[in-house]
């Protein structure tokens, strides 16, 4: 029975997937269109110089090897799309192909969640098959509004990474930790953006694999260093790398490509804030510059044109507050994931600690990151379901996190077609994810605190000002990106919650009750 | 899990699924001159707005009927009003008398679609949770799940979003009269079933059956007293609703007989687009148009149809359950809707929420309990009910349907049977149809008194 319900899950989840087809796509549709394009037609030395179109080839190697792939089964489908010279060209054939080649590679992403569910234990007993938490976190797996949201109405392909990820993950917990590491270096030169929760996995890897034993007090035990193992981890990473970069370091073109990879021009906020720390330092600049003008204090004149919404690649600088640059985010993330890799050194909590650590990681570069997007949020969002369903005070912040996140991106959508769309679907997991580990811990008080609650409610408010009354109202002409700057802070101060509680659940000495 | 958040779950895929489906295109999209059934819709909001009343069904220099002449009873014609004033505010253009015509913009599709969900919304998802959520046996997950099938049902999404009709408003209206006629409000029930029939005169096939079951349930409490009071209350229900609805065209019985003209136009013979009946598969052998004059077409069909509803009939006369009832309810008529929707694009949302409502009919109410009365109890699921018995039945079915889908998307049909393949649906389709309704009957003769019809009766 377990099964059937599995699997009409899934076959669920394909019905939506496929009933989005025919919504509205956006510019990464071109983007990889583009690509197809590039890898199918052009030889590999021109892949990354070749710049007809605005949207350059800035994923890692391996990642323009896949592209290729599917550039050949594209052919079937409709061989114009692979000329590089057929700018936006969206044929009929081009769409479908294009929606089903991201159905297809969440294949593996569903994999990988099934083995996730199988790392999660089960407690012994008659529960019935839709309150186990290896159910529920199927569920929320495969159902997250966000990867959906992004995927198959925005369309990326962030399904198949993830499901990289995870599988990753799920090896660590079950203790295979080469076959992790080889999935994280593949997964590293698919999308270089993982680069973030990479200390995670490289100081746990060193500290718990290569390091066979601990000492009675769980401090480092410096004989049982395996050489060994370590030579394979590094064998592992090299030779992935060496597939992907390999053919671009013989032809010479690695800066070409680390710059097309690592492209800093951009500015510190993408067109629509995401939710960090960044969002909330802008807008205490802008309200403090609009304060010393009011009060006479600042000259109008003088203050730097900061048009920090809009446009590919935007530099601007902050009027009162001092500038952020590159290096400062870099410095600021750097120590915002220092004391959790540090804790997993010192303290090794085991495969559950490593998944702690890579979620503040993954957190860490998210609030603190330089020109971060707010899909990013899904990196955390994902690992942290399985702590969910496992530890009652993380169900607690994985509600609030995934909330304040999901809504975070409904930004993306702004059409009213698909208004309906991402308010049921969003509605749907949030029910759902409330009611289905309510369940799961129930009995023992309420998951979240009055405050997180009603943060939550407020976030409905903000929700219907934001879709509904403010389109309708006289500011839209004068203000269109209140809305906008509305959502980023409000979901900033959840998302900065959240990271703060995880680090107080990591840090806190083991075998401490928590406080109710 | 509580049961109004996985209810509430249902409803919002539900929603999200027809949303889906109606971002496809629609029926007549882009094909001037007379576009389709899209066009009408927004052709009637246009007549009913601007034009007086009496004029809504009448041939004049103002309403030409030939192009999407209104041909459903008032209530829809009120409907179209309601939506044509919301559509005033919103872009006058879409309305405007005679410029509009052939209007197609994004917006106004986005208009119209939700329309179609807003009335959905009001009146068939209510009518659907509340009547699986009271008048269903079983645990909550099963009535779960009959909400969750209920709401999926490809055919009436597929219609109503992607063809583009207001198929739920009728069938809701219809659904909240079984409601009431379930939980013994009967004045109740033939009032919402009487503004089903206002709404769209396709609901006749269900009338036969409302009107024997409250015959036969005031006969059974006997004609002299509370049966008679019973009587009384809903025929006086009935005229006042009927008399309600068409007020404004009582004034002139001319106008009247107009409307009655447009709702039932004999006229048009047999063979509306290749329907599926039994007429249409007998041409295939006999060619019945060749023999036989229009209007003796018209009464044999007529006796037919009344013959074969008959036997059904006369058993709930006799024997007035809730559970008669809805047995004689069932309809397996699943119009051919392969290549009209083959003509408006969306063979895509069809293979999807076809293939969707088989996986979940086969996994769900399999996996939860053998098929018993219960599930026959679902009207419409006609695939479903030739479930345990004999399940390569089933098969056989199911799969003759996929091939004969795949083939008419796939195959040109030979050059002398241009239209080999719609009538091959409709012939498949009627085929299933009269295998139900043969099933059905002889459910509804062989069933022993059990004890819920015995509960049911009082």
């Amino acid at each position: 029975r377990a099964v059937i319900s599995v699997m009409s899950l899934t076959d669920l989840l394909l019905i939506c997937h496929w009933v989005c087809v025919s919504v509205s796509h956006s510019t990464d549709f071109e983007v990889h269109r583009n690509w197809l394009a590039i890898t199918h037609s052009l030889p590999v030395s021109r892949w990354y110089h070749e710049n007809t179109s605005e949207w350059t080839l800035d994923y890692p190697p391996l990642f323009a090897w896949f592209e290729l792939g599917l550039s050949h089964a594209a052919r079937h489908f409709d061989p114009d799309m692979l000329l590089v010279e057929n700018l936006n060209y969206a044929s009929p054939s081009t769409v479908l192909f294009q929606r089903l080649s991201v159905i297809f590679t969440d294949l593996l992403f569903i994999y990988a969640a099934r083995e996730c569910c199988r790392c999660v234990q089960d407690q012994k007993g008659s529960r019935d098959v839709l309150n186990r938490p290896s159910f529920v976190l199927a569920v929320l797996l495969l159902w997250n509004f966000g990867l959906l949201i992004v995927d198959h109405i925005h369309f990326q392909y962030n399904g198949f990474l993830f499901g990289f990820l995870l599988l990753s993950v799920a090896k660590h917990l079950q203790r295979q930790h080469l076959q992790g590491a080889l999935l994280f270096s593949v997964l590293l030169n698919l999308k270089h953006i993982y680069l973030y929760v990479a200390p995670a996995y490289g100081v746990y890897l060193l500290r718990s694999y290569c390091f066979t034993q601990d000492n009675k007090d769980g401090s480092v035990s410096w004989s049982s260093f395996s050489p060994l193992r370590l030579l394979a981890l590094g064998g592992i990473v090299a030779s992935v790398c060496a597939l992907s970069f390999g053919p671009f370091i013989a032809m010479g073109q690695l800066p070409q490509v680390l710059s097309r990879l690592f492209p800093f021009k951009r500015g510190l906020c993408h067109a629509y804030w995401a939710p960090n720390i960044w969002a909330l330092y802008n807008t205490l600049d802008k309200i403090l510059a609009t304060l010393g003008v009011r009060l006479k204090l600042l000259q109008e004149a003088g203050l730097p044109r900061a048009s920090m919404t809009g446009g590919l690649v935007q530099e601007f600088q902050h009027s009162v507050l001092p500038s952020v640059t590159p290096s400062i985010t870099l410095v600021c993330t750097l120590l915002s994931i220092l004391p959790a890799v540090a804790s997993i050194w010192f303290r090794p909590r085991g495969a559950r600690g490593f998944l702690r650590c890579l979620l503040l990681c993954a957190l860490g570069s998210f609030v603190f990151g330089w020109h971060v997007h707010e899909k990013a949020i899904l990196i955390a969002i994902l690992p942290l379901s399985i702590l969910a369903v496992e530890n009652r005070e993380d169900a607690g912040i994985f509600l609030v996190l995934t909330t304040t996140g999901h809504y975070s991106l409904f930004p993306l959508l702004f059409t009213p077609a698909e208004l309906p769309i991402k308010v049921s679907l969003m509605l749907l997991f949030t029910i759902y994810s409330f009611t289905a580990l309510r369940k799961l811990y129930s009995g023992r008080g309420s998951l979240l605190r009055p405050l997180e609650s009603v943060y939550l409610l407020g976030l409905v408010g903000v929700a219907f000002a934001c879709e509904v009354a403010f389109p309708l109202s006289p500011w839209q002409q004068k203000l269109p990106f209140l809305p906008l700057l509305a959502t980023s802070v409000y979901c900033s101060l959840g998302v900065c919650y959240s990271f703060l509680r995880l680090y107080a659940s990591l840090l806190r000495p083991p075998g401490k009750p928590k406080q109710p | 899990m509580q049961t109004w958040s996985l209810v509430s779950m249902c409803v919002l895929l539900g929603i999200v699924v027809r949303w889906g489906v109606s971002l496809n295109s629609y029926s007549g999209a882009g094909k001037p001159p007379m576009f389709g059934d899209y066009e009408a819709q927004r052709h009637w909001q246009e007549v009913t707005y601007n034009l007086p009343l009496q004029e809504w069904y009448s041939n004049t220099t103002e309403n030409d009927l030939n192009y999407w002449g209104l041909d459903y009873p008032p209530l829809t014609a009120y409907h179209s009003l309601v939506c044509a004033y919301v559509a005033k505010t919103i872009n006058p253009e879409w309305v405007d008398l005679h410029k509009s015509r052939g209007y197609e913009s994004p917006a106004h599709k986005l208009f119209m679609r939700a329309t179609v969900l807003v009335a959905d919304l009001l009146i068939y998802i209510p009518a659907v949770v509340l009547y699986c959520l009271y008048l269903t046996d079983g645990s909550t997950k099963k009535k779960v799940c009959t909400v969750f099938c209920f709401l999926l049902y490809p055919g009436l999404i597929l219609i109503d979003y992607g063809h583009f009709q207001y198929n739920g408003v009728s069938l809701g209206f219809a659904l909240w009269g079984v409601l009431a006629l379930g939980l013994g409000w009967d004045a109740l029930g033939s009032l919402a079933f009487c503004l089903a029939l206002n709404y769209k005169q396709m609901e006749l096939y269900h009338a036969l059956p409302f009107f024997c079951y409250l015959l036969g349930k005031s006969v059974k409490l006997g004609l002299m007293g509370r049966g008679l009071f019973l009587l009384v209350r809903i025929a006086s229900t009935v005229l006042v609703t009927f008399a309600l609805c068409w007020l404004p065209f009582l004034s002139d019985p001319g106008d009247a007989m107009q409307v009655v003209r447009r709702i039932f136009p004999v006229a048009r013979g047999l063979f509306e687009d290749k329907v599926a009946n039994a007429w249409c598969s007998l041409n295939i052998l006999i060619k019945i148009r060749s023999i036989l004059s229009s209007d003796s077409q018209i009464y044999i069909s007529f006796a037919c149809t009344l013959l074969a509803v008959l036997p059904s009939c006369v058993r709930l006369l006799m024997k007035p359950t809730f559970w008669q009832f809805k047995l004689a309810l069932v309809r397996g008529i699943q119009l051919i809707i392969l290549p009209l929707f083959l003509k408006d694009g969306l063979l895509v949302p069809y293979a999807v929420t076809s293939l969707a409502f088989l996986f979940f009919s086969i996994y769900l109410l399999s996996a939860l309990e053998h098929c018993s009365e219960e599930e026959l109890r679902l009207g419409a699921f006609h695939k479903l009910l030739f479930c345990l018995p004999k399940l390569d039945l089933f098969y056989i079915s199911v799969s003759a349907m996929a091939g004969l889908s795949v083939v008419t998307v796939a195959l040109v049909p030979p050059t002398h049977l241009p239209d080999l393949f719609p009538v091959l649906v409709s012939s498949t389709a009627f085929l299933h149809f009269l295998g139900t309704f043969i099933y059905f009957n002889i459910v509804q003769f062989s069933e022993p008194p059990s004890r819920k019809s015995q509960k049911k009766n009082d």
